[in-house]
Parts: structure tokens; sequence; C-alpha cells
């Protein structure tokens, strides 16, 4: 009796804990649409990712003033995944399965990203992924708000080539040992070297997570760019370790005039956390800065501050990811009626919203949005000042035509349940295998 | 008095040798005024007439724009310099400088610059303050012409050098010529002149000014520049291992100061503290707050704040220490492997506290100005911040000896973790030591906060990137033992800055930690070990 | 015959527990898939891989608890081992996916068609057989522990020196897990799997399968550990938590006994991190975070350690809290779990299990002298803690 007693009230107690607390409370389901926000609030990556949980509550809030959608209130879910990958699954099924989100909004690494999509497919749910992310993917149950590599690092390498930009011939990429960094610098190489580029004037160097004693880096970026020709620091260092980097830039006294630094990864946030006027004129590409002059942005930032309480708070690219995917969002439902997963993504292929800086985000049959590309540069009071800006909208490109391997694929689902992931346009194939099911 | 009159001296020679007439003052105003509209390359043309006058007044205004201190004002599109005023922006004429009265921000627009346009600015203010009177003017120009190394400049520059008195400004000033001489198609004997003078630099500068003219050179110099670049190099390679030393001790400051405090709580009480990282990220928040405190009461004060928050930092983390040690280490004495299973949890709440109470993103803590930047000695390059740490480190170390060896305390310390029952025999008050130790190890690490929040993140993850470097460093270096802490801390910083050029920073990083793994099995108990009875524990 | 041996290892409660286990490997799937939904006996499919996922930790722990609460040996390393299996499984499913990844190449799993590789890394190699695979989830982390243990314990590391480095071996393997160049899928680790063994993994019978073989694996675990345990084997372990020396003078060879247990332990976590990978669907380096490894300890802390019992309460105590937590209260969950590990220690030193003890005390001995388990009372002046509450 003991033992079994023991192991079965434990046991048993876990399983009825689970099931208890997981269970849906149904008598609210009727009332409400609910929505689910998937961000990181401890770990790694509460630093950044904290921001956009209250991103998405005061754009809910904002649309429940509204009156909601389809005449309900929509109502969000909060979960944490605690910066865990396998969590990150465990909480999007429990989000779906369990407290029936009609979408969720969510994620912020490449890996995170990863360990949710098998469940989102398996349980055919949509996922708002509002972060620049490597590319090289286009799912079906997934919308990429953020940035493709097309509408960030070719444009900004584009801009330093160029007379404006500096004329640079040397190229040092820096970045943190991960996927996104990984592909961005493998297009970014093959990009430079179809320009031109003698591999002997690329450098680039890996740094692990969260690194934090940059001497030595610095040191080398200093010496790699003292040869002669101009040189330029491509960035893609993850969140943590971009402040004692950039610190370490301004001891060593790396200023912008003779070695400009372009990060990708890099917003009004993390300057937040920096004394930036040794970095005056260190540049950033995105899509979006809190500097752009627009009513719209105005009444963005005037109603955020409102909601969180805090006039210094800043505002950056991935919380307009979020503003543009939500938006895109309530108007596909409202468009299809229905919060059903595939009448909605139906819905949402080709509609338009407004962005934050004048242009217009339309979503593209490759589930990427239509981005303007800012370049900026950095000012003494943290924030960004845009120095070079595309002309028009860039579409998204989820497989990217500088790669030799994917010259002529396309992604197209115009149509949810026929469309494909990655479509060999030269020999008319889809060549993703039907989804197991 | 003789300074005044070479001074005066040179103010003349510069005037009488300035090479155009200044402009009326209209003309300089409508030129001043083309900055303002257009694109970037606009500005540019604006720029390159406005330094081809020449006229003395155009540094400043120059100057303002590369600081983005150059506004349009929008009712006349008049170009004003501007500054922030206690309300909206004060104005000044860029011509006469006559005030302007102030403007809110809504009736200016920015003139934007780019790196571009500064670096052109740069190169302008070079040339037209190259005959300045004043000293740091004329340095900071010598270099700015060093580094552009403009052909158009060489004239100039003679006049400059003829009138230097100042013999490092000439000897910047000669270099540069030397350079502009190896790039213009003056004979060869000058060239040979010219790298003469740039190998006897024997620094980097030199060896890149060498490795660009390289190729342009006539043929009978190339052996020589060759040489050149050749020999230099071999100094800097010696140099080399001289920066590589540097940047191993300033890490393993870092990583003393992180460690030290550990070295105290664990080392010394053993207390498996895996709270230790969280009371460093304590102490950089308290130099938040009480950056953030100076700035409202005393703002003049603001250059001294590290000195109120080193202190401060101690004395909240110590406080919370005492807490800690009297609401849960003490019930654990004689279970030191679940001091570990606490403090655990206790990191997790601080960590989650801090996140609520201020936000999870990076807090801005402000570098004081002699703080930041670098100089050059020989051929090494410093940090400040960074000798500034070592020093504070190697302070931080000799307080902590003379503490435990010289004070009462420190006595009643070490008698309480050698023999506890002993020393309460001996009438020593055994939980006051004890409280008092982890307070003193957590002050310290405290104070490490304040070092770290100058290169680091302050951020609610500051002491997660530490914790475990720390606990590899007081183990290492043998438990119990300060001076294994210094030592650990000193061969594992400069250990991994020697790995990492060659490795890089993951494999560096990955070889110590195995390094340390073989280490401990030839010396089980660190490298210093504890001798006599105790070491059977 | 073999179940009189089976029965002669057991103790009385050993054979309760594997009973109930059992139990549950069969009970979980079929109320997942033959009660039907609305039932209240019901259990929906996405309780299961969770369940499963419970019962993985509970192996990771009750390997654990057999080097620390019952060897004295604290490891601060075993999300290695757990990792190390779990990758090898990983390997193995992404080698079933074959041509239906994302670039349809039927060698190459996505990321290195990705990372520009042209051939399979050599390591790679033979994970495309399951037995292959499965022998690779014992032998690596065997293997590791074994060179690992061979040279530490023969040093005589031990104590905290000992947790160190296996802290410090479980962050050498993180990182170099994070190196893209490893070849092992960097930071993203192994994922969008297919198939098991031919079975779709994300189909709810594969699903039950998998929680079932969970359930099994852990009551064999229970069985072998009972087994060594209360063997002479076990008594001599006991003896060198307790006392090493005296046991080293005794004319043992406490390295061996440690070297074994260690070994034991590390396969029996590398088993449970091959079952985690396909229930949870990814596999990444975050998995050999010390961090996990202290999680782990803390599990057994919670349960009460030298107990074989103890462990597996605490493992899936601690997981179903924190999956609840993290739900209903996204923004204080830390707050719960961290005063929790305070409050255990503090108050509950012998885990949930000595809370039971507490309560009905008995005349059995041997739960209350095994659940004493750490450190070695005659080094230590206070072997009896909650000293006078003083000032």
């Amino acid at each position: 009796m003991t033992g079994i007693s023991r192991m079965m009230a434990g046991f048993g107690l876990g399983v009825a804990m689970t099931a208890g607390a997981l269970a849906p409370i149904t008598a609210y389901a009727q009332d409400t649409i609910k929505v689910g926000v998937l961000h990181s609030l401890s770990g790694t990556m509460a630093i950044s990712e904290t921001t956009l949980k209250d991103t998405m509550l005061f754009l809910i809030d904002e649309q429940n003033k509204k009156g909601g959608v389809l005449g309900k209130k929509l109502e969000a879910v909060v979960v944490d995944p605690a910066s865990d990958w396998p969590l990150f699954a465990e909480k999007a099924r429990e989000l779906i399965a369990v407290n029936g989100v009609a979408a969720v909004f969510g994620c912020w690494t490449s890996s995170s990203r990863k360990s949710v999509l098998p469940v989102f497919k398996e349980l055919n749910s949509i996922l708002f992924y509002p972060v620049q992310y490597e590319g090289e993917e286009s799912e079906k149950n997934v919308i990429y708000t953020g940035a493709a590599p097309n509408q960030q690092a070719i444009p900004a390498v584009d801009y330093l080539m160029s007379e404006e930009g500096g004329a640079v011939k040397r190229w040092v990429l820096e970045a943190t040992d991960y996927v996104y960094p990984r592909t961005t610098n493998k297009i970014l190489e093959q990009y430079l070297k179809d320009k031109g580029v003698a591999p002997e004037d690329i450098k680039i160097n890996y740094t692990p997570f969260g690194f934090s004693d940059w001497q030595t880096e610095v040191a080398a970026i200093k010496e790699f760019g003292s040869a002669g020709k101009k040189t330029a620091v491509v960035s893609t260092i993850n969140g943590d370790a971009n402040v004692p980097f950039y610190k370490e830039l301004a001891n060593q006294g790396v200023s912008a005039e003779d070695i400009p630094v372009v990060a990708f990864s890099v917003g009004e946030e993390e300057l937040a956390g920096m004394d930036t006027s040794a970095l005056v004129g260190h540049l950033a590409a995105w899509n979006y800065f809190q500097s752009v002059d627009n009513p719209a942005n105005a009444e963005f930032i005037k109603n955020w501050h409102a909601f969180i309480g805090n006039d210094k708070r800043t505002t950056n690219d991935p919380m307009e990811a979020a503003y543009l995917g939500f938006n895109l969002w309530v108007q596909a439902v409202e468009k299809a009626g229905t919060t059903d997963t595939d009448a909605v993504l139906k819905a949402i292929v080709g509609l338009e919203v407004p962005n934050l800086t004048g242009g217009t985000a339309k979503v593209l049959p490759n589930h990427h949005l239509t981005k303007p590309v800012l370049i900026g540069e950095i000012q003494a009071d943290g924030q960004f000042e845009t120095v070079w800006q595309t002309e028009g909208d860039v579409p998204g490109d989820a497989w990217s035509d500088v790669l030799p391997e994917d010259k002529g694929i396309e992604a197209d689902w115009t149509d949810p349940l026929t469309g494909c992931g990655r479509f060999n346009t030269a020999t008319n194939t889809c060549e993703v295998a039907p989804a197991a099911m | 008095m003789a300074t005044r009159i070479l001074t005066l001296i040179a103010f003349l020679f510069a005037v009488a040798f300035a090479p155009l007439p200044a402009l009326a003052q209209d003309d300089l105003a409508a030129e001043i005024n083309a900055l303002g509209p257009g694109s970037f390359a606009d500005r540019t043309k604006a720029i390159d007439v406005l330094v081809a006058t020449g006229d003395e007044r155009v540094p400043p205004v120059l100057q303002a724009l590369s600081d983005g201190n150059l506004y349009i004002r929008r009712s006349d599109g008049k170009v004003v310099i501007a500054t922030k005023a206690a309300v909206g922006l004060q104005l000044t004429d860029p011509v006469d400088g006559a005030d302007l009265g102030a403007l809110p921000a809504s009736e200016l627009e920015k003139i934007k610059t780019n790196n571009g346009l500064r670096g052109r600015i740069r190169t302008a203010i070079g040339k037209l303050t190259l005959l300045s009177p004043d000293q740091p003017v004329r340095l900071a120009a010598a270099q700015s012409v060093l580094k552009n190394a403009d052909p158009a400049m060489l004239e100039l520059l003679d006049q400059a050098i003829a009138a230097e008195t100042d013999p490092g400004i000439k000897s910047t000033m000669e270099l540069a010529r030397s350079v502009i001489v190896l790039k213009t198609d003056a004979s060869v004997d000058d060239k040979r002149a010219a790298i003469d003078l740039v190998v006897a630099q024997n620094n980097r500068a030199a060896q890149t000014v060498l490795r660009n003219t390289l190729d342009t050179a006539p043929d009978e110099l190339k052996p020589t520049i060759a040489a050149g670049i050749d020999s230099i190099g071999r100094t800097l390679a010696v140099w080399d291992v001289g920066q590589n030393l540097l940047y191993g001790i300033s890490l393993s400051s870092v990583l003393l100061l992180a460690a030290i405090g550990l070295a105290i709580t664990f080392g010394v009480m053993g207390v498996i503290n895996m709270a230790h990282g969280e009371m460093v990220m304590l102490g950089a928040y308290t130099t938040y707050v009480t950056q953030l405190v100076i700035q409202s009461v005393a703002p003049g004060l603001m250059e001294y704040s590290l000195a109120f928050a080193v202190p401060a930092a101690f004395l909240i983390t110590a406080l919370i220490g005492i807490g800690i040690e009297r609401g849960i280490i003490r019930w654990l004495y004689g279970r030191p492997l679940e001091t570990l299973l606490a403090t655990w949890g206790l990191s997790l709440v601080l960590q989650q506290l801090v996140r609520t109470i201020f936000g999870p993103t990076n807090k801005l803590v402000q570098p004081p100005t002699w703080m930041s930047g670098t100089f050059e000695l020989w051929n090494l390059s410093f940090t400040w911040n960074r000798l500034w740490i070592i020093v504070f480190a190697i302070a931080v170390f000799i307080a902590l000896q003379i503490i435990l060896n010289r004070t009462p305390l420190g006595l009643q310390m070490r008698a309480v973790t050698q023999n506890r029952r002993m020393a309460s025999a001996m009438g020593i008050r055994t939980p006051f030591v004890d409280a008092m130790t982890f307070g003193l190890g957590s002050g310290i690490a405290g104070m490490a906060g304040v070092a770290l929040s100058q290169i680091d993140n302050v951020s609610p993850n500051l002491g997660q990137g530490y914790i475990i470097d720390s606990f590899m460093v007081v183990v290492f270096g043998g438990v119990g033992n300060l001076w294994g802490t210094l030592i650990g801390a000193l061969s594992l910083g400069v250990a991994n800055k020697f790995l990492e050029p060659y490795a890089g920073a993951v494999l560096a990083k990955i070889a110590i930690l195995i390094l340390i793994i073989l280490f401990i099995q030839r010396r089980p108990r660190g490298l210093f070990a504890l001798k006599g009875r105790a070491v059977e524990s | 015959m073999l179940t009189q041996l089976l029965f002669r290892a057991l103790d009385k409660k050993a054979i309760w527990l594997v009973f109930a286990l059992v139990f549950i490997a069969i009970a979980i799937p079929v109320a997942n898939l033959a009660i039907p939904e609305g039932n209240p006996l019901h259990l929906p499919n996405y309780m299961v891989p969770l369940l499963g996922k419970y019962l993985n930790y509970a192996l990771l722990a009750l390997a654990l608890d057999l080097v620390w609460g019952y060897c004295g040996i604290l490891s601060l390393g075993h999300a290695a081992f757990f990792a190390l299996g779990a990758y090898a499984m990983g390997m193995y499913l992404m080698r079933q996916i074959g041509a239906r990844g994302v670039y349809a190449n039927p060698v190459l799993p996505d990321f290195m068609v990705f990372l520009n590789y042209k051939d399979l890394p050599w390591f790679w190699n033979g994970f495309d057989l399951w037995w292959f695979a499965f022998l690779m989830v014992l032998f690596v982390p065997g293997l590791l522990a074994f060179a690992f243990g061979w040279f530490a314990f023969r040093s005589r590391v031990t104590g905290v020196y000992l947790s160190i480095i296996t802290q410090a071996m479980t962050y050498a393997l993180l990182l170099a897990f994070f190196r893209n160049d490893l070849g092992l899928g960097g930071n993203n680790g192994l994922t969008d799997f297919k198939d098991i063994l031919g079975f779709n993994v994300q189909a709810a019978t594969t699903r039950a399968g998998l929680f079932a073989a969970s359930a099994l694996a852990l009551a064999l675990a229970v069985i072998i550990c009972s087994a060594i345990v209360n063997s002479k084997l076990g008594k001599v372990m006991v003896a060198v938590r307790d006392a090493e020396s005296r046991t080293r003078f005794l004319g043992w060879r406490p390295e061996n006994v440690k070297l074994f247990a260690f070994v034991v332990s590390a396969v029996l976590a590398g088993i449970a991190g091959a079952l985690y990978t396909p229930q949870v669907g990814i596999i990444n380096p975050g998995e050999f975070d010390p961090a996990n490894s202290i999680e782990a300890v803390i599990w057994v802390a919670v349960g009460g350690r030298g107990t074989l019992i103890g462990p597996i309460i605490g493992a899936v105590l601690v997981n179903a809290g924190k999956s609840i937590f993290t739900g209903a209260f996204p923004d204080f969950w830390l707050y719960c779990l961290g005063g929790l590990f305070i409050f255990v220690t503090l108050f509950m030193p012998k885990g949930i299990v000595g809370l039971f003890q507490k309560l009905r005390p008995r005349k059995g001995k041997e739960a209350s002298s095994a659940a004493e388990a750490g450190e070695d009372p005659s080094t230590l002046p206070q072997s009896k803690p909650v000293p006078e509450p003083a000032e």
C-alpha cells in the first residue's frame, strides 16, 4: 500500500493539477475571441520579448476600445515560455489545444520558431512572427511580419557600398554563432563576392551568446580596418552581447567616420541601455525607426506611452511588426467573418494595412510583407536618424535569390490548402513533400 | 608670458597667411544658408564652398553641423545654431554669433548629417585650423590631415611645420607631410626620406601607410618599403604579446572582482552561493539608482557618481546578504549542498524581483568622462575604464586581505570558519560572525557590480553570465584561499586571451573549461590546497 | 528463476512502484485512445506527451539520485548525459526524415543543406539504423561518464570540486553544441521530426506508445536501481557516501564503486533523453545548460533523496507546477518556483517523502537512514541542522 499510494498520490496529484489548471474555462469562450501571446517573460530573452508582450496587450486593448473583432471582445492569453525552446512548443500546444486561441503572436529567436513550428502545423493554427529573421522558410501556418534578409541585410550593404555610404571595400561580418547570423552572413558573403569583393577583404568572426569581453575582437576589427581600404562592420550580434560590444567600440575609439558598424539586431531598446554619445554615426538597418516623422507613428507612440505609463519607453521595429501582424489578423478575421484558421489564411493573403512609416504592408503569397528599408545613424540621444531609405516598399523574399540553390524558388499560399512553401519555378514542381498527416 | 607671445606670433602668422580674404558678411550668410535644403550631395557641395572661403568663422559652423546642432528656422529658412535650453532651443546666428532668442523644437528643422559628411567636415576643419593659435586644436588638425593625407594640403602643411613650436605636433605634421609626399610624384630622394621618417615611427599606423604606398611606389623604393613593413611587423609582433597580456589582465580583473565575493561566501564559509551573481547584479542596479538620485539632487556630481555608488552598493548588498544569512543560510550550516538549492531558488526570486521593479530591459549607467576613451603608450593601447577596473580589483583585493588578516573581525571570521565549536567556546559570537562574513562577501559582490556596470549590460541577467566563471575561478584557485582566487583569475583570464586570437572566442572558452577539468585531476583541491586534517573532509 | 532473482533484488516498495508504473503505462494510453471524448476519464491528446515528458524527467531524477542519494556524488552535469542521449535519438529521427525535409535532400538534414554541407559528417553515419542509434543512446553518455569518472574518481576529486568540474563539463558541451561548425544544428538543434521506427511521431497512437515506453523505461530503471541499492554493492555505495576514507581503509575501492554508479546513472539519463526527444519534438543545446542540471538536483531534493520514489515524485510535481504556473501566473511563477525551493530546503530537509515519513513514523530504519544522504557526518561538526535561532 505504502509505495503505490505515495506513487499514485504524487502522480495523480500531478495529473490532476495539470489537467485542472489547464482546463479551459468554457463559460467565457462564447463571448470573447482568445489571442495567444507567446513571449518569454523570464530568462535570457525576457529583455527583448517582454516589450512585445506589452505591445500585444496594448494592441488588444486598443482594438477592444474600438469594439473588438466580429462584435466580440478580444482576450489575451499570456504564457511564459521562459526562454526555454522546448517549453515554447509545450506552451504553444497549451495555447491552441487547451485555451483554444484563434491565433498566436509570439516567438523571437529562430530556435523558438523552429520549436513551435511542428505544433502549429499539427494543430493547424496561425503564428504571427514579428522579428527579422534568416529567411529560407515559408510555412502555411506562419505569417512573417519581420524582415527577410532582402529587406534588411542586402539594402544595408548596398548603402555602404554606395558613394554616399562611404564606398566600403572591406568587410568584417561580426556575429553571434547561431542560425540567423550564419544564414545572413552566408547570403552576404555570396552577395559581396558577386559584387567583386575579394575573399581576403571579408572577415567573418563568430562569438558565443552573451559574450562580454570584446577587447580582442574590437582590436582585431581595428587592425583589419587599418589596411588602407574603407572598412565597415556588419554586425549580427545578438541582444545581450551588444551592449558590451558597443561599450568596447566606444572605449577603443572606433569612430563611425573611420569604421562604421551597421547592425541588424540593435534597435532603440538596446540603445536605451547605453550612453550613445560616443557611438554617433554607427548604423542600423530596420524597417521602422521611432524617429520617423509621420502622423501614424506619432499617434502610435503617444498611445503606447499612455498605455505603458512611461513616456520614456521607446518603440522599435519588432513592435511595428507586431502592430502590422495584429492589424492584418484583425482585418483578415473581419474579411473571413470567422476565426477559422484556413479561412483567415485564405483571407489574409493580399491584405494591406498602412505601416507606421507612411508606406503599406501587404501580405504576399509567401506570407511575408512588403516593407520599406531604412538605414539610420545612431544619435547622441539614443535614437536613430534615417539617412537613407528605399524608394517604395520592398517585397519580402522567403528564399534568397542571392543563393544559387534558391534561385527561382518561390512560395505561394494564396490557397492555404493547396499552397506550396518551396515551389521551383524552373521545374514547376513543389519541392516540399506533402506534410505527413 | 613666453607662451603668450608665441601664441600671438602664431596667430599673426595664421592671419598673414590666410589663403583668401574673409568674405563679406552677406555672402557668408548666404553660403551657410545653402547648407540647409537639398540632399546630402547638395550639402557636400555647400560645405566645399564654405571651406573654400577659408573664413575663420566657418569651422564653428561646420562643427555645429557635425554635432547635429545646426537647424533650419521653419519661418524663414535661415540656418541657425541651436543648443538645448530650458524651454525649446536657444538660437545663435552662425555668422556673427548674435543671440536670436529661443524657439520650440517644432519651429526648427534639424539639418541631417551622415558619416560621409562628418568625415568631410573633420578634414575641412583640420585644413582650416592647422594654423590655429590653440594648441589642442592644432594637434587635432594635424591628426586629421595625417588621416586624410590630401596632396592639396602640402603647401599649407609646409607653412604650418615652419611655424610650429610644439615638438609633438610638429612630428605629427612631419609624418603627415611624409605620407603626402609618398602619395605625390615627388623625387625618389624625397620619398626615401619620407619613408625613413615613417619607418622611424615604428607603429601600426606607420605600417598601414607603408602598405598603402607599396603598390604605387617607384620600383627602386619597393624593397625599402617592404623591409620597413617587415621591421615594423616584427616590433608589432612583440608588442602584440604585451597587448594580449594586457587584455588578459583586464579580463582577469573582471573575473577576480566577480569571484572574490564568492571566495568569501563559498570559499571561506562553504556556502554554495548560487545567488552570488544576483548580488553582483544588485550592485549594478544600485549604481543605476545612485546615478538617478544624483541626477535629480546634484547633477554636478554626476562625474563622481561611482564614488557614491561603490559604498552604496557595498552597504545595500551587504545588508541583503546579512538578511539572507539570517533568514536562510543559518539554518543550513552543515548541509552545504542544500545551500545550493536554497540559494538557487533565491537567485530566481531576486532576478524576477528586479525584473518586476525595474523592468526587463537594460538600464543606462552613465560612464564618467574620466573612464571613457583610450590612450596609447608605447605600442599598447589602454582603455581608461579597463585600467580603472584593474586598479579597483587590486584595491578590493588588498582591502579584503587587510580585513581578514589585520582586524579583529577578520580574526574571528577565520577562527569560526576553521573551528566553529572551538571559536564558540572561546567566546566568539559565531552567529554574528557568520552574518558579518556573509555580508562581507555579498557586499564585495555588490562592489563588483558597480565595476561591471561600466562594461556590461545592466539587466536582470547580469549575474547569470558570471556565476559559472566565478565558481571556476574559486575552485581552480583552491577553495578557502584568497591568493588562490587571485592567481586563478589571473591564469584563466590571461590563458583565455592568449587562446582567443588563434582559436576564436568559443573554442578558447571550451579549452579553458577542459583545462580546468584536467587541472583538477592533477590537483583535486585546486591550486592552493588547504593543508592539514580538514583536507579529508 | 528470473522472477525469483528479480524479487530477491527488489524490496516491497520497489515492487509496488514498478506495478504502479506498469499500470500507468497501460492506463494513460487507454484513457487517451480508448475512452471517447466527453467521458470524464478521457485524457486529451495534449496531455500525453506532457505526462511523458514528466516521466522522462523523473527518470533523469532517478538516475541522479542513484549517484547523489546513494553514492554521495553531487553531479551538476547530468543534463549533459540526458542531452547526449537526446541528441543520439535526434540524429536518428533526423535521418528518418529523408527526402521529406524542406530541401528534399535524401541524405542531408535541412540545416546541413542550409549551411552548405556537401557530405554527411562522419559521426552521422549509422544513425539511419535504429539499432545503431539506440546503441549510441546508451553508449555515448556511458562512455563520457566512464572517461570522466575514471579520471576524476581515481584522482580522488570529491565534494564541491567534483560538482564544479561536472558543471564545467556540461558547460563546455553547451558551448560546443552551440557551434554550428560542430554539425549538429547549432543553436536551433534538431527538429521537425517525422517518423520513429516507421510510425508518425505526431500521431496520437505513437505518442501513447512513447508514453508507455517512458513509463516502462522508468519501471525498468526502478528495478535496476533497486537491484543495485539492495545488493552488497549498494551497501558499499552507501558506505562510500557516508565515509569514503573509512570504506577505503576497509579494503574497498571507492573509485570503482563510484565509477560503476556514475556510468549506470549516465546511461539511464541518456535513455531518458532519448525518450524525451520524440515527445517534445526538438532537441537543442539549451538542454546542456548547467541550470538544467541544477534543476534536476532540485527535483531530487524536493522529492526526497536516497529513496527510489522521491525523485520521481519530485520531478513530476515540480514540472507539473512549472507547466501550470507559467500559464497561470506568467509574471509571477518564478517567485512560486524559487520560493518552493527555499521552502523545501528549509522546512522539508528530507523532501516530500521525508514529510510522509515524519507524519507516519514507521519501524523501518532503512528509509530514514537513506534519506539522511549526502554528507559525511563524521567530518561535519553539526550534522544536526537547526542551530539555536541565535540573537
